[in-house]
C-alpha cells in the first residue's frame, strides 16, 4: 500500500516535470489565427504542440468559438467574410456575411447573435450566425476594433481605434447609446463577470481605462512602468478578467510582456515575460491556463494563471493575431 | 401595355407606401437616440492653401496629382467629422488654390475674414513666414504641411506656427542614424544647383558629425538633369568620371527636386549605393508602411482618392487630424484655446506610427517617427534602436532644445 501511493506520487512528479502539470489540467484545445499565413493553428494543451494547421481566408485576425465549440469562427478580413470552421474537421464548411474588412467580434453571451468590427468601414455588422440574415448595422467611429459585451447581453461596447471612444450600444435598439472618450487607439474592451466594470486598452494611449457602464465614468485609468523599457514601447492590446474578479491580464505589445493587475485594486502587481509583440490573449475555460499570441515571435507563450508563471512558449504560423479555446 | 399599367400601379403603391412611411417616421422622431439629441452641431472650419504647381517641363512618368494634399485633408475631415457626430462636431476643409504668382497672403486674410480658424499652408518657407506676420493678431492657427525649412523652427520660428512637415534636418539626421548603425561612414556628398539643394547638403554635414560620420568628399552636380533628359555623350561622359578616384562608403544626393538623383545609382564608378534625396530617402509616409495599423490608413485613402497615399496628403491628413484630436481632447473649439491645447504636454496624436505624437513645446515641431524607404519597400523606422534621448527616442531627429534659435514670443 505504501509503496504503491509512493510509486504514483513520484509518477505525478515526473509528470509535471515532463508535460507540466498534465495530471491537474483538463485538455483543451487552443486555437491561434495566423494573419500573415492565412492559417489556424490548433494546440492540444495536454501537449503543449501544435496538432494541426487548417487553411482559412485572408488575413485571419478575430476569432472565437461557438458555445458548444463545435463551430470556430474567424474573421477572414482581406476576404470580407467570416470563415465557419467545422472543429471536427478542420474545414471552412460556410461563411457569414460580416461586412468590409472584419477585423474583431463577440459572439452574444446566449451564442447568437455575432457582433463583427468592420475596421475600414466606420461600422458595427450584427449578424445572426444560423440563418446569415444581417440583422442591423451600426454606424461608429474611426476603424472600429474591439467588442466587449455585457454578462447579460443588453450592452454591446465597441472601440474605435482613430476615434478614441468606447460606444455603448443597446443590443435591443442598436443604437448608440452613450460614448466614453479613453486615451489613443482602444483596442480591446472586457467586461468584469459581474458586469460592474468595463476594461478598454488603449494602444497608443500606454493605458487601460476602467469604467463603470453604469455611470460611464472611468473609475481609473491604469499606467505600466517596466525598467529598461520606454514608455513609447508599453502598449496595451488584449484584455482578460478572471471569472472571481481577482485578477486581469493585460498583453503590452512591444514591451513583450503582460501585466498582471489586481482586479480588485487595479493595482499592477506584475509583469511576465512572454514572445514579442504580444497582442490577443486567453483563458482555458478552467482558466488554470492562459494563452498569448505573440506576433513578431510567430509564437504563443502559455501562462499559469495561479502562479503567474510562463510555462512555455509553442511556434505557431505567421503572425498570430487572436486566440480562443475550446474542449477537446 | 399589361406591364407598363402594372408598373404604374407599383410606382403608386410605393409612392403611398413612402408617406405612410413617412408619417410613421415623424411620429417616431422623439425617439431618437441619446447622442443624436445634441444641439445643432459646432462648426470648425478648416482651409487648405496651395499653390498650382507649374506643369513639369520635361516628360515626367510619374506627375504629382492635382489632388496632392488635398486628398488627406479630405480623408482627415471625415475622420474627424466621424468622431464628430459623437462629439457635436462638424469640420469644414476648405480648399484654396493659389495661381502663380498670386498672393498668399490675401488669399489667407480672406479665408480668416471668411470664418477659417485653422489654417494648413502647402507652400513654401516664404509664404508660410508671410502669413504668420500678417496674422499673427488674429484668432488662428496655422499649420505647415510642406516646407522644410530649418529656419522656419529656428531663428524664424512663430508662434502661431506648427510645424507638421518635417524639417531638413530631421530627414537628414534619421539616414545619418541609419548609416550609423550600417557603419557606412565616409559619404561623398553631390550637391545639386537649387537653393534648397545645398540647405539640404548643409543638414546632411551637420548630420554626419552629430552621427559620427565623415564627408569623404563633397562635388557639385553640373551636368544637368540627366534623371529628367538625354544628355549628349561628353556629358554623359562627364558624369560618369565625376564618380572615379573617390573613396567612400555611400554616396550622398542632394538634389530635391528630382532632377538627376535617380540618374546616380549604377553610374558611380564604383559599386556604391545611394542615399540622401534619392535612392534610400527619409520621410513621412510610403505606399508600402502597413505596420501599426497603417494599412487601414492605407486603403481607406486609397479608396476614396483612387491611388497611393503620398507624403503630402500624410502630412496635411496630420494636420487636419491633429486639429481634431485637439477639439476632441479639449472640448475647445475656440482656435486660440485648441492651440495652446495642441502644445501642451496632454496633447497626443496618434498617426500610424506606433507613438504617440507631440508638438515641442519650444519650437512647435511635431516630433515623428520618419520611414526610410527605396522606391519599392520599407528599409526601415528612425530613429533607429539604441540612439536615445533623455525625454524621448524621437528628439533625436533634428536640433534640439538646447542648439535651437528659435525663441518663441
Amino acid at each position: 500500500m505504501w509503496a504503491f501511493v509512493g510509486r504514483r506520487t513520484a509518477f505525478t512528479l515526473i509528470g509535471l516535470a515532463g508535460s507540466i502539470a498534465a495530471s491537474n489540467v483538463e485538455a483543451y484545445t487552443i486555437y491561434v489565427s495566423n494573419e500573415k499565413d492565412n492559417t489556424i493553428s490548433v494546440i492540444d494543451s495536454d501537449k503543449f504542440a501544435v496538432v494541426s494547421t487548417w487553411k482559412v481566408g485572408r488575413r485571419p485576425r478575430g476569432i472565437t468559438l461557438s458555445l458548444d465549440g463545435k463551430w470556430l469562427y474567424v474573421c477572414a478580413s482581406d476576404d470580407n467574410r467570416v470563415d465557419v470552421v467545422d472543429t471536427a474537421t478542420g474545414e471552412v464548411v460556410r461563411n457569414l456575411r460580416s461586412g468590409p474588412d472584419p477585423e474583431l467580434f463577440v459572439l452574444h453571451p446566449k451564442g447568437n447573435p455575432l457582433y463583427i468590427a468592420n475596421e475600414d468601414d466606420n461600422m458595427v455588422t450584427v449578424v445572426d450566425v444560423e440563418t446569415n440574415r444581417l440583422i442591423a448595422e451600426v454606424p461608429v467611429g474611426v476603424e472600429p476594433e474591439g467588442m466587449g459585451i455585457s454578462p447579460d447581453g443588453a450592452i454591446l461596447v465597441n472601440t474605435s481605434e482613430t476615434t478614441n471612444m468606447a460606444h455603448f450600444i443597446d443590443t435591443t435598439s442598436h443604437e448608440i447609446v452613450g460614448n466614453v472618450l479613453v486615451d489613443a487607439r482602444p483596442r480591446y474592451a472586457e467586461f468584469s463577470a459581474d458586469g460592474k466594470r468595463l476594461w478598454v486598452s488603449s494602444e497608443v494611449g500606454g493605458t487601460v481605462s476602467v469604467i463603470d457602464p453604469a455611470s460611464r465614468e472611468i473609475i481609473k485609468k491604469i499606467e505600466f512602468s517596466i525598467p529598461g523599457i520606454t514608455k513609447e514601447a508599453i502598449q496595451p492590446v488584449g484584455v482578460r478578467l478572471t471569472k472571481d474578479g481577482r485578477k486581469a491580464f493585460v498583453a503590452l505589445g512591444p514591451a513583450n510582456r503582460v501585466a498582471v493587475v489586481n482586479a480588485e485594486t487595479l493595482e499592477v502587481e506584475k509583469y511576465l515575460l512572454v514572445g514579442q509583440r504580444v497582442w490577443q490573449l486567453a483563458f482555458t475555460p478552467d482558466e488554470k491556463l492562459l494563452i498569448s499570441t505573440n506576433g513578431v515571435s510567430n509564437d504563443v507563450s502559455i501562462i499559469d494563471v495561479e502562479a503567474e508563471k510562463v510555462l512555455k512558449s509553442v511556434r505557431v504560423g505567421g503572425y498570430p493575431w487572436g486566440v480562443v479555446v475550446g474542449p477537446k | 401595355m399589361g406591364p407598363f399599367r402594372s408598373r404604374r400601379q407599383l410606382q403608386a403603391c410605393q409612392v403611398i407606401c413612402l408617406l405612410i412611411l413617412g408619417i410613421c417616421l415623424s411620429f417616431a422622431l422623439p425617439i431618437v437616440p441619446a447622442w443624436a439629441q445634441t444641439p445643432q452641431p459646432v462648426d470648425i472650419r478648416i482651409a487648405l492653401i496651395t499653390r498650382q504647381q507649374p506643369p513639369p517641363p520635361l516628360y515626367e512618368f510619374d506627375p504629382v496629382p492635382e489632388d496632392e494634399g488635398l486628398a488627406g485633408g479630405r480623408l482627415a475631415v471625415r475622420d474627424n467629422n466621424t468622431t464628430g457626430q459623437f462629439t457635436g462636431h462638424r469640420y469644414i476643409l476648405e480648399e484654396e488654390t493659389l495661381e502663380e504668382g498670386q498672393d498668399a497672403v490675401a488669399a489667407a486674410r480672406s479665408l480668416v475674414e471668411r470664418g477659417v480658424g485653422f489654417l494648413a499652408i502647402d507652400l513654401d518657407a516664404g509664404d508660410v513666414l508671410a502669413i504668420a506676420d500678417a496674422l499673427k493678431d488674429e484668432n488662428v492657427a496655422l499649420f505647415n504641411v510642406r516646407a522644410t525649412d530649418d529656419r522656419l523652427r529656428g531663428a524664424d520660428c512663430r508662434s502661431n506656427v506648427f510645424h507638421v512637415a518635417p524639417s531638413r534636418a530631421m530627414l537628414t539626421d534619421a539616414l545619418a542614424q541609419f548609416l550609423a548603425f550600417k557603419r557606412w561612414r565616409r559619404l561623398f556628398l553631390i550637391v545639386g544647383p537649387q537653393p534648397g539643394d545645398k540647405l539640404y547638403a548643409e543638414a546632411m554635414k551637420r548630420a554626419a558629425r552629430k552621427f559620427g560620420l565623415v564627408i569623404a568628399a563633397e562635388k557639385p552636380w553640373e551636368f544637368g538633369p540627366l534623371a529628367r533628359a538625354k544628355a549628349d555623350s561628353p556629358t554623359t561622359a562627364g558624369a560618369l568620371t565625376f564618380t572615379q578616384n573617390l573613396d567612400y562608403d555611400i554616396a550622398v544626393v542632394a538634389d530635391e527636386a528630382g532632377d538627376f538623383g535617380d540618374y546616380l545609382a549604377y553610374r558611380t564608378w564604383d559599386p556604391r549605393l545611394v542615399v540622401g534625396t534619392q535612392g534610400l530617402t527619409a520621410t513621412t509616409w510610403h505606399p508600402t508602411f502597413e505596420v501599426w495599423g497603417a494599412a487601414q490608413a492605407q486603403t481607406r485613402f486609397r479608396r476614396t482618392a483612387d491611388r497611393l497615399m503620398r507624403p503630402l496628403d500624410y502630412q496635411v491628413w496630420m494636420a487636419v487630424r491633429a486639429i481634431g484630436e485637439a477639439v476632441t481632447q479639449s472640448k475647445a473649439t475656440d482656435p486660440g484655446a485648441v492651440k495652446q491645447f495642441v502644445r501642451s504636454a496632454e496633447f497626443g496624436l496618434p498617426a500610424y506610427k506606433g507613438v504617440s505624437l507631440s508638438f515641442r513645446l519650444w519650437d512647435q515641431r511635431l516630433r515623428q517617427p520618419l520611414l526610410l524607404v527605396q522606391p519599392r519597400f520599407l528599409v526601415s523606422v528612425a530613429p533607429e534602436q539604441g540612439f536615445l534621448h533623455q525625454r524621448t527616442p524621437l528628439d533625436t531627429l533634428g536640433f534640439d532644445q538646447p542648439e535651437s534659435a528659435c525663441k518663441l514670443q
